[in-house]
């Protein structure tokens, strides 16, 4: 080691490498500027947000039924991308077949595109004369412009996070713990159920929580196929976004603020999630 | 399933290879795959289907008009504008992030990962509305904004501000896992050679990078051209001045000219396969 690079460092840590300094002041500084900075303007508030204001908003019927609403589909889209992920997941990483390469750059296409493009195309699919919607309407079901809609949308979104947190896992599962529980004579279901699905639980836990936050931040996929009913097919992001056009900055951050909330749960979540997953892999 | 216990014993009796006891029997293994396959075909290819059928539904002629239409081209360059601006400074940003995140070891780390994760955790909405927030007519510097005849609400500005946001963990999420596993060998080596900090950058860790970097930037940029929520927020949709594509689809659709709104969205839907073309390229010459 260079004798410059042991310069005091605080922990007597030697820092080889040079620019944690300047390295450092740009990546706080830029994330101040960008991240830090505007998201306090909704803590820091001067809407003439006081303490009576936001809890007569937080507890109106219509944001308490927007909050309902956004939970609900985001928990159910998420549960149902979790079984539909670990199908996916388990074919993708145990199975060879024609055409797994392109099943697999399929997965990744909610990323890539656009949440409005989502949007128009899932509510063409579900409306009483689209593909699914016109079969559904004859037993009385109503896709579009319902919880179920917005449900449907929230999977298509969530489902991607679900299969590449479980993916990895699974191609690093080791396979002797499974090919010694089938010579124990155990068969290839309790193998997955005692074996298997236990290394898999933390990762399926990721990507629900992982799809579940999306799903209650989501805005571009849902409003067209929800149709936007307050009280019943309300998302609280929407009401944000209704709250804003009526210029009522203090309602709209009152929203804003308990959706930050459940978000900022989710997110600390995720990493305890995370760190566990790690912890279990070792 | 009960099948599938009962079908395993013999595999044990036999005393066969251990890596067909524990796999599925055929059946099985063909109904799962069958199954992702239907689920896959449900959830993903019919909407990508259906954008290209309804864009063509009234024929080439009416789709070229949309696609041709002034509000549409200027939509179209204001979403390329707004990702010029986006995508490289978080592009840059997210290298300096990772480098200072993954070649030093320092208190807070984990803390500053975490605050790096905040515009994936947030809502979009509320991305677009803390900048209304900040810089609208009631916001903090309004007053003195107006004053100054400075518009970055219901404009550009505000567009690039909130695209900035929700854009900007990308690459240094793709960076950071891959940095961290690199660890800093190659650049110490680098260092008793007498290498300095760009040569150091430019010649051992970039490339190393290039491919996790580029991909990161590919996705950078396709939020950047297709975010919705935190755009439509700030923008104020205003045709020919500061309607990017997605929102452009919105207000034709809205506005019951499905065609058209389709037509839009198949130019973001293009933009969507050649990023996830792109993606699967740069991961293949990654593995290499």
């Amino acid at each position: 080691m260079t004798v410059v690079s042991v310069r005091k460092q605080g922990r007597n840590q030697r820092r080889v490498l040079p620019g944690f300094g300047i390295g450092m002041g740009l990546t706080v500084l830029y994330m101040s500027l960008i991240v830090l900075v505007p998201l306090s303007a909704l803590l820091l508030n001067q809407t003439g947000l006081t303490w009576e204001k936001f809890w007569s908003v937080a507890t109106d019927p219509r944001v308490l039924a927007s909050y309902r609403v956004s939970l609900t589909t985001a928990s159910l889209a998420a549960l149902a991308d979790t079984i539909l992920g670990l199908l996916l997941a388990w074919v993708l990483v145990r199975y060879d077949f024609p055409g797994k390469k392109i099943w697999d750059a399929l997965i990744d296409l909610p990323f890539a595109l656009p949440t409005a493009v989502a949007g128009v195309a899932l509510t063409a699919i579900y409306s009483y004369n689209g593909w699914i919607g016109s079969l559904l309407e004859p037993l009385g079901i109503k896709a579009a412009f319902s919880p179920l809609g917005i449900t449907l949308a929230l999977m298509f979104i969530g489902i991607p996070f679900v299969v590449r947190t479980v993916q990895p896992v699974l191609e690093d599962a080791e396979r002797d713990t499974e090919e010694a529980a089938a010579t124990l004579g155990a068969g290839r279901w309790r193998t997955f159920c005692t074996i298997i699905l236990p290394g898999l639980l933390p990762p399926l836990l990721t990507g629900f929580a992982l799809a579940f936050a999306r799903g209650i931040g989501e805005y571009g996929s849902v409003v067209f196929i929800s149709g936007n009913m307050p009280m019943k097919t309300e998302i609280a992001p929407l009401l944000i976004m209704t709250k804003l056009e009526q210029f009522d900055y203090a309602g709209a951050t009152a929203v804003a603020l308990i959706l930050l909330l459940i978000s900022f749960a989710l997110l600390l979540g995720i990493n305890l999630l995370q760190h566990w997953s790690r912890k279990t892999a070792r | 399933m009960a099948e599938i216990i009962s079908d395993a014993v013999p595999a044990v009796k036999r005393y066969g290879p251990s890596s067909s006891a524990a796999a599925e029997k055929p059946w099985v293994k063909w109904t799962f795959i069958s199954l992702a396959g239907l689920v896959l075909l449900w959830l993903i290819v019919l909407p990508l289907i259906t954008v290209m059928s309804e864009a063509l539904k009234k024929g080439w002629d009416v789709y070229l008009a949309a696609l041709s239409d002034p509000d549409a081209l200027s939509a179209l360059r204001l979403t390329l504008l707004v990702a010029a601006i986006a995508v490289p400074l978080n592009s840059i940003f997210g290298v300096i992030a990772a480098w200072t995140l993954t070649k030093f070891r320092f208190r807070g780390k984990n803390l500053l990962i975490t605050l790096l994760d905040l515009p994936f955790a947030v809502s979009p909405v509320i991305g677009g509305l803390i900048f209304v927030l900040i810089f609208g007519r009631q916001g903090w510097l309004g007053p003195w904004l107006e004053s100054h005849d400075i518009k970055i609400i219901f404009a550009v500005p505000g567009i690039v501000l909130a695209t900035l946001f929700v854009t900007f963990p990308f690459v240094a999420k793709e960076l950071i896992p891959l940095m961290e596993e690199q660890g800093t060998k190659e650049e110490e080596a680098a260092v008793t050679l007498g290498a300095r900090g760009w040569q150091i950058f430019w010649r051992v860790t970039l490339p190393n990078i290039k491919w996790g970097l580029l991909y990161g930037i590919i996705l950078c940029n396709a939020r950047a051209m297709g975010e919705f929520g935190a755009v439509s927020v700030v923008s104020g949709h205003i045709r020919g001045e500061t309607n990017t594509l997605p929102l452009h689809v919105e207000i034709l659709y809205n506005e019951y000219q499905f065609s058209a709104s389709f037509a839009v969205a198949s130019l973001l839907l293009l933009l969507a396969v050649i990023t996830l073309l792109l993606k699967h390229w740069f991961t293949r010459k990654n593995a290499h």
